[in-house]
């Protein structure tokens, strides 16, 4: 998984069956201190994130499609979790 | 999933034969100007913005086809809203 924010989302009509009733988010990739590391990403939302927020994000498919409930699903990354807080030892 | 235009299309005669029929999108990637060859499940033509899926989920479109394709353009995009 990979710690990233929730920068935007994206809005399409025309797509797979297997997403829709699905929120497409735009995830930014940051690195532990905030800033921007990486290319942008989209990503189903299973956790009911939005615009702003810190999250975990998977980038494999069984994972990612099983967080929208439907296996076979051509999903290949997916929100998992919102971040409260992480704690460096 | 990433986001990418649709700059063109590429067209094979000797495929494989599960690939008979499908389309072959060239598509550039909005995050970095890299072009992908991708396979068109939802109708996209030249200029529309999309989103591809790749990976193993990529041939999941066209099941029970077993398509060996490692990126699928799984959406025709209308707004992409960046709140940065």
């Amino acid at each position: 998984m990979i710690i990233a924010r929730v920068v935007g989302n994206v809005v399409a009509t025309r797509k797979d069956v297997t997403h829709e009733g699905q929120k497409i988010l735009l995830i930014q990739p940051i690195d532990l201190n905030g800033a921007e590391s990486g290319s942008t990403l989209l990503a189903m939302d299973g956790a009911g994130a939005g615009p702003g927020d810190r999250v975990l994000v998977v980038q494999e498919g069984w994972s990612a499609a099983s967080t929208v409930g439907r296996q076979s699903s051509a999903i290949d990354a997916a929100v998992v979790g919102v971040v409260d807080q992480v704690e460096i030892a | 999933m990433y986001l990418g235009k649709v700059i063109g299309r590429v067209v094979s005669s000797a495929k494989n034969e599960a690939l008979v029929g499908k389309k072959l999108l060239l598509v550039r990637r909005t995050s970095d100007d890299r072009t992908v060859v991708a396979v068109d499940a939802v109708g996209a033509g030249a200029g529309e913005d999309v989103y591809v899926c790749r990976g193993r989920e990529a041939s999941f479109p066209f099941s029970p086809e077993p398509v060996p394709t490692d990126a699928t353009i799984v959406a025709i995009v209308d707004t992409v809203n960046d709140y940065r």
